[in-house]
């Protein structure tokens, strides 16, 4: 109930602001790459950037749908219920002229609040749509049964071919494992072979897909396993500046745009295991030639972001990619044979840390 | 072979046989277009309008407050009865054939002065033109004073000759003081709407507040426009030639004629602004000896005559011959005619084309009903005169064209009319108004006079672009204003269902964010068109020339 006092208190500034005859607003951080610092603590941090809304033209209507959304996630704390992300923009489809054209807005709006009041989306009563990621390997998942409160144990070496998925609510969860290392994968295919293959028998690790960026879900799932549990993180994408840039940095250090929750929501203790560039020469992988937009991106990351800026490896890294002109997946390494990447590359790079990026 | 020796006599012996003196009124009679006969509709109008000039120009000239009433009759198969009547100063006795019956014959031919008839055409060329038309004679009446008795005539003019013939000649009865009577039967048709009668006397009572008229139109409808001002405008004064603009044609003529003996006297005694010192300075840069008689000065000589006036500092003509309407009467006029949001009005000082004096004056009435996405209407005015025909050859339409009314305000492609919601009226006032053709109905294209006239626009221009902008940044606060208040009654509902509200108090929130914008956002200045303002518009007046849309449909149904 803490959120909804917090929630009634900014309402209020805002209803005393109007009896005075002020100018009512609302201010919340600024969630953008050029609102971060990235220093010693290791992850994105919130700088001090705001921006407000009142009454002027160009802010009103979020002035009102701000207030609206808060009083929506009043409603639904006090209910004791949750609404999807998804859910809350149709809600909005009664607000008249106050409703969301496309659920991108409400979303900007949900993320607003919650940096507003520094607290977590789920905290508000909102929850995603989409999968937190999935996990198969050694580690035993200790949840609760909703109904009965009573204690249950996953375990996750026991999904056969399938997997264990990430919950959207982590905090809760409690783990059991001797696992040595944590491999976070981008992609499910990459993850269907290690499983196939039992791979986290032999490596004695436990197995995350991350489906691309990984969600706030899965970073904080990996980030709480990982400091609970002492084990480190190692991250495995595609050589291209998406796996780099997007993939492997959100994972470490949080994004821009959760600038406000990046705290708990990254890996700072993550390294990138591979593709490395150099790893497509040392592997003679099969290339792409680099697009358009990946030149473009490579040049944004040296320029723009705050975690590349602050490593002189990645930069390296990004710049003999430029070089190359070429890009390579991690499902390239089939070219030496199917199960190649159980059988050498892993191996290799795990025994090999200086081949790995920070 | 006998057919081919006839053919062989001289074929210019047989064409001597016909070639005759071509007189100017044969000339005219087949050339009527030239004079404004070239179709029935504007047959009506141009009889009308010379005989209308003719009487606003002859009270002018008499200092008397004119009061002239127009009336068409429709007799049928074509043919109509102009009368028109004014209480000018009437014509002497042994004038009146002359005057009607005689091509070419005026007073104003011959002065330097601002007046509505220049060449001594118009009123003889209707006479001409209901003579061939309908065969009847003129009837015209006219008394001097009430002492006088007044003169009924009937007239023809001899084609060939250019001579009156009388065919009835009497004293008879008439109540007025003093005035002339014109009565004429010609061939025409009557149609409503812009180029008409009824426009061209509405927009003759705009130029000339001070004339009350009265016009019966075919349908035996009374219109009354009534006086406006009871004042008549300044005299304008005769002035004699100014050196610039005289050409070698009339220089010739003004030598020959001419009761001074040497050319410096002529220079002095025909021209303004031509002292001693300015003579013989023409002289000495035409390198001719003042001592040289007018009279025996050749062709060569009178060239170089003009060469050296050329070359010659003369100062400009005076401009006390001019009389413009005043900025303060056309915008009256303008008000009357047009309920809009906005007036301007400029009168430029006056300036001079090839030595002759000219003033131009222009009215803007902007907003309002006027159609936001046609061409901006133009009324033109000479010398008091509307000019309804032949728009696009006007240096007026040129002067509109060539002005960037965007600047403005108006939208406007390249070379074209703008558009927008407004109505431009320019009046050229000169002692001599160049018009493209005999009709007068278009401003000839002097560099110097679409140079005044631009001048006049974009001065005008000028306040209409401050209004427009305004207006323009007024809208849009508006519109930010109604877009931020749409959002006011949702923020009261989020802090009610946020905070428990009640009604009333939701209610309270409402009102007072409308207060907090407000205060935040300033007083907005009221702007924009209100109908009931402009106290001067008259809408009766305004729908005189103006087809009613129903008619103007049928008449379209008509025509496909």
């Amino acid at each position: 109930m803490k959120v909804v006092n917090q929630i009634k208190e900014i309402a209020d500034d805002v209803y005393r602001k109007i009896l005075r005859k002020k100018k009512p607003q609302l201010s919340s951080p600024l969630r953008s790459l050029a609102n971060v610092k990235y220093g010693k603590e290791g992850y994105f941090e919130l700088l001090g950037k705001r921006k407000t809304r009142t009454l002027t033209a160009s802010t009103i209507k979020s002035f009102a749908q701000t207030l609206k959304m808060m009083a929506l996630s009043k409603e639904v704390i006090s209910q004791d219920d949750i609404a999807t992300k998804r859910e809350a923009y149709y809600v909005s489809k009664n607000w008249g002229e106050a409703r969301f054209k496309e659920q991108t807005e409400s979303d900007v709006v949900m993320d607003d609040i919650e940096a507003m009041l520094e607290v977590n989306r789920e905290q508000l009563g909102f929850i995603p749509e989409e999968k937190g990621g999935e996990i198969a390997g050694k580690l035993i998942v200790v949840d609760k049964d909703r109904e009965t409160g009573k204690e249950i144990r996953i375990d996750c070496t026991k999904f056969g071919s399938g997997a264990y998925s990430i919950p959207i609510s982590v905090e809760e969860l409690k783990f059991e494992t001797n696992a040595e290392f944590i491999l976070a994968i981008e992609t499910a295919g990459m993850f269907q072979r290690l499983v196939k293959h039992n791979y986290w028998k032999k490596a004695n690790c436990i197995l995350v897909s991350m489906g691309g960026v990984p969600t706030r879900a899965c970073r904080r799932f990996v980030r709480r396993l990982s400091e609970v549990k002492k084990i480190p993180v190692y991250a495995f994408t595609d050589s291209d500046p998406y796996g780099f840039g997007n993939i492997y940095r959100t994972l470490k250090v949080g994004s821009g745009n959760a600038a406000h929750i990046n705290k708990y929501f990254c890996v700072p203790n993550a390294r990138f295991l591979g593709v490395t560039p150099q790893d497509i020469i040392d592997y003679k992988l099969p290339t792409h030639p680099l697009k358009e937009i990946d030149i473009k991106k490579i040049k944004d990351l040296l320029k723009n972001d705050p975690f590349i800026q602050q490593h002189k490896e990645w930069q390296n890294a990004l710049k003999q990619m430029q070089e190359m002109k070429v890009r390579c997946e991690q499902q390239s390494l089939a070219k030496h044979g199917l199960n190649y990447v159980i059988s050498d590359y892993l191996p290799n790079k795990l025994k090999n840390a200086k081949t790995w990026l920070p | 072979m006998e057919e081919i020796k006839k053919e062989t006599t001289p074929v210019a012996l047989e064409l001597a046989t016909k070639q005759r003196e071509i007189s100017v009124a044969e000339f005219f009679s087949k050339n009527r277009h030239l004079l404004g006969f070239d179709n029935k509709k504007k047959a009506l109008m141009t009889t009308i309008k010379e005989a209308v000039d003719n009487s606003l120009d002859a009270c002018q000239d008499a200092n008397v407050l004119p009061e002239i009433s127009v009336e068409v009759i429709d007799m049928g198969n074509d043919r109509f009865r102009v009368i028109v009547e004014d209480n000018g100063p009437g014509i002497v006795k042994k004038q009146i054939p002359n005057i009607f019956a005689r091509l070419l014959y005026g007073s104003k031919f011959h002065t330097m002065r601002q007046s509505r008839g220049q060449q001594g055409i118009g009123i003889s060329a209707s006479v001409m033109y209901s003579q061939l038309t309908t065969g009847r004679p003129s009837k015209i009446t006219s008394k001097i004073s009430p002492r006088d008795d007044a003169h009924y005539y009937e007239l023809h003019i001899n084609t060939r000759t250019n001579l009156p013939e009388i065919k009835k000649e009497e004293v008879v009865e008439w109540k007025k003081d003093h005035g002339t009577r014109v009565e004429l039967d010609i061939e025409a048709s009557y149609a409503g709407g812009g180029q008409s009668i009824d426009e061209y006397l509405k927009e003759t009572a705009i130029a000339n507040p001070y004339a009350s008229i009265i016009y019966t139109n075919p349908k035996a409808e009374q219109i009354i426009f009534p006086r406006v001002v009871e004042e008549l405008p300044r005299e304008p004064k005769e002035i004699k030639p100014h050196p610039y603009g005289v050409e070698l044609g009339i220089m010739m003529n003004m030598l020959k004629f001419t009761k001074a003996k040497n050319l410096k006297s002529f220079l002095m005694q025909e021209f303004t602004k031509v002292g001693s010192g300015t003579a013989k300075n023409i002289c000495e840069n035409a390198a001719l000896l003042p001592t040289t008689k007018p009279k025996e000065m050749s062709r060569e000589m009178i060239e170089k005559l003009i060469d050296g006036i050329k070359k010659t500092k003369v100062q400009s003509p005076p401009t006390d011959c001019l009389s413009p309407i005043g900025q303060e009467y056309l915008e009256k006029g303008l008000k009357k005619e047009i309920n809009a949001e906005f007036y301007a009005t400029v009168t430029r000082p006056s300036s001079v084309y090839r030595g002759n004096p000219f003033q131009i004056e222009v009215g803007i009435a902007y907003g309002g009903k006027q159609p936001e996405d046609q061409f901006i209407r133009i009324i033109r005015f000479a010398n008091r005169v509307p000019l309804l025909y032949q728009q696009s050859a006007c240096a007026i339409t040129r002067s509109v064209i060539q002005t960037s009314w965007r600047a403005y305000g108006l939208s406007q492609s390249q070379s074209s009319i703008p558009i927008g919601p407004c109505t431009i009226a320019v009046h050229m006032a000169s002692v001599w108004v160049p018009f493209t053709s005999e009709s007068k109905e278009a401003v000839a294209h002097y560099p110097e006079i679409i140079k005044e006239i631009k001048l006049a626009l974009q001065e005008c221009g000028r306040k209409l672009a401050s209004y427009v902008l305004k207006k323009k940044k007024i809208g849009a606060e508006l519109e930010k204003r109604g877009y931020i208040e749409k959002y006011i009654p949702h923020v009261g509902e989020a802090l009610k269902e946020l905070l428990n509200l009640k009604k009333d108090d939701e209610e309270k929130v409402e009102k007072l964010l409308h207060d907090i914008l407000e205060k935040e956002r300033g007083k907005l200045e009221e702007i924009g068109f209100d109908e009931a303002k402009n106290v001067e518009y008259d809408e009766e007046f305004a729908k005189i020339g103006k087809k009613e849309k129903k008619e103007e449909e049928e008449e379209e149904n008509e025509s496909s």
